[in-house]
């Protein structure tokens, strides 16, 4: 009998073996490679590179970190909600929803170095736009070098994160069904306090849990700022690329694996939050 | 329903207009830069015709276009058989499946490449040193997209009803596969293929630092010399992927059975919503009626 529940578990499980083999060599190894790493060094237990990431280097790249994926998650929320709410009132089926949802995703989730490019070619330093302003009104626009400093990467990462809110606030918005509204007017209520009290409040956590996943996202974003910042290491990215690189940075070799398990637990903490804020959502959108 | 000013209908206008400015200078920037002639001023096409003459770029190109076709062939053949399989036979593995689809999206690509070294010498021990390797860990990459797209078409479907139809009928699980479920979830299917495409050809994080020349990799290389081509190669991979992704929602709509399936479009493009619990971000996959209002 246990021997015939055995034969069937393994039946059923053994065509789930090379999917199953995908993820836990290219995934989950690699993960619990980076944990196991940042404590033993050498098949000996030590804490030495968890107190590297408590140095000034590694510190002040975490708070730029914290800062940008802060700024750029607020500013691309509220203003990616806007173009949502705009977008929102056209059919899903027009041709300009499709359009600007198709170009949302593709500057959101693969322009990677593309957006570094296209901001060199608007404002670097023989850029359209700053060619221009010098031509028409004698400005400097690229002064100082901004755009490959933290202004820079916020600009730039603005550009990705309002696309994203786009995408992922645009359910939210369609969720709110045309009834809603008609019994509110219905019982004389304006536009205003419709806002105000039904739309806004039922929509507070997906735009909160929207906002998370913004963060998340610019904290573990590389591509776009590693081709656009190709000296120093303002971010928590770019430092674990100078530690995968040189291999010793801080005197500290090994170094990166304490940095990716850094990023490894903003990052979840931050997706259990919007976990929790998506199953809100979720009670009165379906 | 809705009453609108005209005053409320200018405002609309101005934000929508001042959103087109903000993200399509850029681009527009992109094309003026790289058709720009830099030494003798005026227009020229030295920097769009540099993506088949540079030899380094063109090879570049045909590299990232090959691991694209293996990833997307790859994925396919592990993915859709697994989830068919886990429908039909293995319910109890659905939410791990799910679960394990969804996780590359928390954990990032940058403290995936951290860890893949050990993995790596293995991986080139086996199959020798070359950038097509990357395939594997593509794979692994484009998985949310990937099972997003084909899941919303599998639940468009009663594969319970088609499979046991054709199983009667004397077909292997084989012949069920590919000649009767596969030929009902192609609009899932194709999403997830033109997505990881996608995907493939915008990647640069896993291959740089790994030490692999795809076409992102030599984008920036280049850059360092010869800016204008790098733009145009940017500016293309950004078109190119544009094409494809309005091509699969226009695409969509004309395969538009039940309720389920117009979800196939929506679920893909939406598809960066991770949830790593079991709630499959209901956010993003799922509100039967909403899209259709």
């Amino acid at each position: 009998m246990a021997r015939n529940g055995i034969d069937r578990l393994v039946r059923e499980a053994l065509p789930l073996v090379p999917f199953l083999a995908f993820v836990v060599i290219f995934l989950l190894i690699p993960t619990v490679t980076v944990v196991v790493s940042s404590v033993y060094d050498q098949g000996v237990f030590s804490l030495d590179r968890i107190h590297a990431l408590f140095t000034d280097t590694a510190l002040t790249a975490l708070w730029k970190s914290v800062l940008l994926s802060g700024s750029t998650a607020l500013i691309g929320a509220v203003l990616g909600a806007v173009l949502a709410a705009l977008i929102v009132s056209s059919p899903p089926t027009s041709l300009f929803r499709r359009m600007v949802i198709s170009l949302c995703s593709v500057l959101a989730q693969f322009g990677g170095v593309a957006l570094a490019f296209a901001f060199l070619a608007t404002i670097g330093l023989n850029g359209v736009l700053t060619v221009w302003a010098q031509d028409h009104f004698g400005w400097n626009l690229t002064g100082s070098g901004w755009l490959y400093s933290l202004t820079g990467l916020i600009l730039v990462y603005t550009y990705f994160q309002i696309p994203l809110m786009v995408i992922v606030f645009l359910p939210a918005l369609e969720g709110l069904r045309e009834q809603w509204r008609e019994a509110a007017v219905g019982l004389g209520a304006t536009t205003w306090q419709y806002w105000r009290q039904v739309a806004i409040p039922l929509l507070t956590p997906a735009f909160l849990g929207s906002a998370l996943l913004l963060f998340a996202n610019a904290f573990a974003a590389y591509a776009t700022a590693a081709a656009l910042v190709s000296q120093g290491s303002p971010i928590l990215p770019l430092l674990i690329r100078a530690a995968l690189t040189s291999e010793v940075v801080l005197g500290q070799a090994g170094f990166a694996y304490a940095l990716a398990l850094e990023m490894i637990v903003v990052v979840a903490v931050v997706m259990v939050a919007y976990t929790a804020l998506v199953r809100r959502t979720a009670r009165w959108l379906q | 329903m809705t009453r609108r000013t005209p005053l409320s209908r200018t405002v609309r206008w101005v934000v929508l207009a001042l959103f087109a400015v903000f993200f399509v200078f850029p681009l527009y920037a992109m094309a003026d830069f790289s058709t720009r002639n830099l030494i003798q001023g005026g227009r020229t096409l030295a920097a769009w015709k540099n993506l088949v003459r540079d030899d380094q770029l063109y090879s570049a190109i045909t590299i990232s276009l090959a691991l694209a076709a293996f990833t997307v062939v790859v994925m396919l053949a592990v993915l859709v058989p697994t989830m068919i399989w886990v429908r039909l036979r293995a319910p109890w593995a659905k939410g791990m499946v799910e679960f394990l689809c969804l996780l590359p999206l928390t954990i990032p690509a940058l403290v995936v490449v951290v860890g893949l070294r050990g993995v790596y010498e293995w991986v080139t021990y086996f199959f020798g040193e070359s950038t097509l390797t990357l395939t594997f860990v593509y794979v692994v990459l484009v998985l949310p997209y990937a099972y997003r797209s084909i899941d919303a078409a599998l639940s468009a479907i009663d594969l319970q009803t088609l499979s046991e139809a054709a199983r009667s009928l004397g077909a292997g699980w084989a012949t069920t596969i590919a000649r009767v479920v596969v030929p009902n979830i192609w609009s899932g299917i194709l999403s997830a293929a033109f997505i990881s495409i996608a995907v493939v050809l915008g990647e640069y994080t896993i291959a740089s630092l790994s030490g692999y020349q795809n076409l992102q990799v030599v984008i920036v290389q280049i850059g360092k010399t010869d800016g204008t081509t790098s733009v145009a190669a940017s500016l293309a991979t950004l078109l190119f992927g544009f094409a494809l992704l309005l091509l699969l929602s226009l695409f969509t709509r004309g395969h538009r059975r039940g309720p389920g399936t117009n979800h196939v479009a929506q679920a893909t493009v939406v598809a960066p919503a991770p949830a790593p619990a079991p709630a499959p971000a209901p956010l993003a996959t799922a509100q039967p009626g909403a899209a259709a209002s």
